[in-house]
């Protein structure tokens, strides 16, 4: 089989956001970058695939010469090589572009399943997975949190707002991974060591034939609303602050 | 040109979920700025019917598709029947909601219109005659205003942020025909299982009790679940409620799990790290319930009591009870 998965750096979960002054962007100094989380549980998966059923696990991510170490990541838990989209000219795309140059970058590929995170923790958009899959014109399921292989189809399990549907999709296919479908395995020392001659292939713009645009731009970033401070119900009695957080909550904030 | 502010309805099961009532007031807002009428498509098999609810919220006018393939949903027939009826009138702006529905059609939608979006919105105005939207982003560390060059202005709305206002217009339904190719149907829905529960779901829950580490065990959070009856709230959890195996992997709230924006989050025995605070920082009202005065979580909340959940909790339900008798 031909697996691939889509692999985006990120920051760190723990990283303070700081948006510069001209409010044009984010502060990337002391930023430490980690592979998005949710594409922790599709590397894992794609390399269980292709410990079950043979083949070829390719990872692709597209950014700046960072992004390098991430791919070599993948390569270390087990996946075979690497694609690099790197291009100045990528810089600020938005997720049709971004995922119009994984497209371009995989096609020759004929990938039967491919994987990506549900959503990536920074832009937080969803977008990309489900725009490559139409974009290479095959079928895709978001969110899954268990996967069957089987006879060319997979069956997941996708769950939405109260239930859980069970989904059957002939491949070639695209998912997106959620919490819940596996362990992320981590990097072995003797797979670090592997990784680092593992083959990664570089790719521009124009290698691709793609033209970055960005019919999504974000004209300016703002750091969050601020809180005002809260309210402290203060007392030695449990029962009477009870009573006066829910009456604060029925007749101050009104929400009960 | 590209005119008429549209949305997508929601539905499952033959009603119309709470999110496309908000989507059609927003766009009805949109609209009477821009002067133009409002859109709604809706999708299904035997919905005709509800579709005229839309107009009490301002829809001008619903592009029916009444087809057994359309239910249950699926991404391939939805994304199909959408687009076809999208590209074939050019509206200047499109609307669905960041629900789990929502995001999942409108990405499709964005491949298949080749346009930009904003997702999981929690603003939406016109300026210059465009749409400006506001999102969260990392995780909420810091929002973002986007705009889009081209057509249709897609946004994803985020639920139980934008009010339903009631605003009923003499609204019209028109069939449309979503000339699905059975053999792009390249995905089935074999089975649907139903939470027994009935509970509403954390994204779309109004109250949310949420239980965290400080629970010491899966036995104690009958104490959460009491409180959440009597509020009729929606139970929740931290990672590490989820990760101990006390709680079920559907109820984690945060960065790796759910994000939830309810008019009241009671946060019991939760320390607040970021990645908590990222599924559940937008909420209206927040409510801290901790021993430990320098938790994190009382930076965030706007009610907090200082002790032990144990004590607190089951007081509070009785206080409630009283209140709400
Ligand atoms: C702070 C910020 C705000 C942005 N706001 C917008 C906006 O409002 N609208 C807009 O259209 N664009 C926006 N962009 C651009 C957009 O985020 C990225 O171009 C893009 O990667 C798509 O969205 P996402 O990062 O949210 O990825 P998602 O769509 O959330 O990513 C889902 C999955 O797709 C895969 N994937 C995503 N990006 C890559 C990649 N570079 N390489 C390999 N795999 C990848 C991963 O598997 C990932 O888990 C923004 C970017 C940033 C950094
Ligand atoms: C990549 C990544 C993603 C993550 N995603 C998420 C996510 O989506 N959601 C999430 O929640 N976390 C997430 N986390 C985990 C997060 O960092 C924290 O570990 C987690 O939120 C802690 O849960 P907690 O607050 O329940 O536990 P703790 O931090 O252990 O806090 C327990 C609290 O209970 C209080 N307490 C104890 N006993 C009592 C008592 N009797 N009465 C009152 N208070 C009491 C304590 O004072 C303490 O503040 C993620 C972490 C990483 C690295």
């Amino acid at each position: 089989m031909n697996i691939v998965a889509c692999v985006k750096q990120v920051p760190d979960t723990e990283a303070q956001i700081r948006v510069k002054a001209d409010g044009s962007g984010i502060e990337e100094g002391g930023i430490k970058w980690v592979m998005n989380p949710y594409d922790e549980y599709g590397v894992e998966e794609a390399l269980r695939l292709k410990e079950k059923n043979g083949g070829e696990v390719t990872v692709i991510s597209l950014g700046p010469a960072r992004v390098m170490e991430t791919i070599r990541t993948a390569l270390a838990m087990g996946a075979d090589k690497g694609i690099h989209i790197s291009d100045p000219a990528f810089d600020g795309a938005d997720a049709y572009t971004t995922a119009s140059a994984l497209a371009a970058a995989l096609k020759d590929l004929n990938p039967d399943i491919i994987f990506c995170g549900q959503r990536a923790i920074d832009g937080d958009q969803g977008q990309v997975g489900a725009i490559l899959a139409d974009l290479l014109d095959i079928p895709q399921v978001s969110i899954i949190t268990k996967l069957d292989y089987a006879d060319g189809a997979i069956k997941v399990i996708r769950p939405i707002e109260g239930a859980q549907l069970l989904i059957e999709a002939k491949l070639p296919c695209l998912v997106t991974a959620q919490k819940g479908l596996n362990e992320p395995r981590y990097a072995s020392l003797p797979g670090i060591m592997k990784a680092k001659k593992k083959p990664v292939d570089v790719k521009d713009a124009a290698a691709l034939g793609v033209t970055p645009a960005a019919n999504a731009k974000v004209v300016k970033f703002v750091p969050p609303p601020a809180r005002a401070a809260g309210k402290i119900v203060c007392g030695d009695d449990p029962a009477a602050k009870a009573k006066e957080l829910a009456r604060l909550l029925r007749e101050e904030a009104k929400v009960i | 040109m590209a005119k008429g502010v549209w949305i997508v309805a929601e539905q499952r099961d033959g009603a119309l979920r709470k999110i496309s009532f908000e989507l059609a007031s927003t766009a009805r807002r949109l609209a009477d700025e821009l002067g133009e009428e409002v859109g709604a498509v809706l999708c299904g098999s035997g919905i005709e019917g509800i579709a005229g609810q839309l107009a009490k919220y301002g829809v001008d006018k619903v592009f029916v598709a009444d087809a057994p393939e359309l239910e249950p949903y699926t991404t391939d027939a939805h994304s199909a029947a959408v687009a076809k009826i999208v590209k074939e009138n050019d509206p200047s702006i499109l609307l669905l909601g960041a629900s789990t529905q929502g995001r999942d059609l409108s990405a499709r939608l964005v491949g298949k219109l080749a346009t930009g979006m904003g997702t999981d919105c929690v603003g939406a105005k016109i300026v210059d005659g465009k749409l400006l939207l506001t999102r969260p982003m990392y995780a909420g560390k810091c929002f973002g205003e986007v705009a889009i060059s081209s057509f249709p202005q897609m946004a994803t709305l985020r639920p139980n942020v934008f009010p339903a206002v009631e605003n009923p217009k003499a609204g019209e339904i028109v069939k449309f025909d979503p000339a699905l190719d059975a053999a792009k149907q390249k995905t089935r829905v074999l089975e649907v299982q139903k939470d027994a529960s009935g509970k509403v779901d954390l994204t779309e829950a109004t109250i949310i009790v949420s239980g965290g580490r400080g629970m010491k065990g899966p036995e104690n959070y009958v104490i959460i679940e009491e409180l959440a009856n009597v509020l009729g709230a929606t139970v929740g959890a931290s990672r590490a409620a989820v990760d101990a195996g006390w709680r079920p992997q559907t109820d984690q709230v945060g960065q790796t799990g759910k994000i939830v924006s309810p008019n009241l989050y009671v946060a019991c025995g939760i320390s607040g790290a970021i990645q908590h605070l990222a599924g559940m920082g937008s909420s209206k009202v927040i409510v801290a319930i901790n021993k430990d005065a320098e938790a994190p979580i009382f930076a965030r909340a706007d009610y907090g009591i200082v002790d032990d959940l144990f004590k607190v909790v089951p007081e509070l339900t009785k206080a409630c009870k009283e209140l709400l008798a």
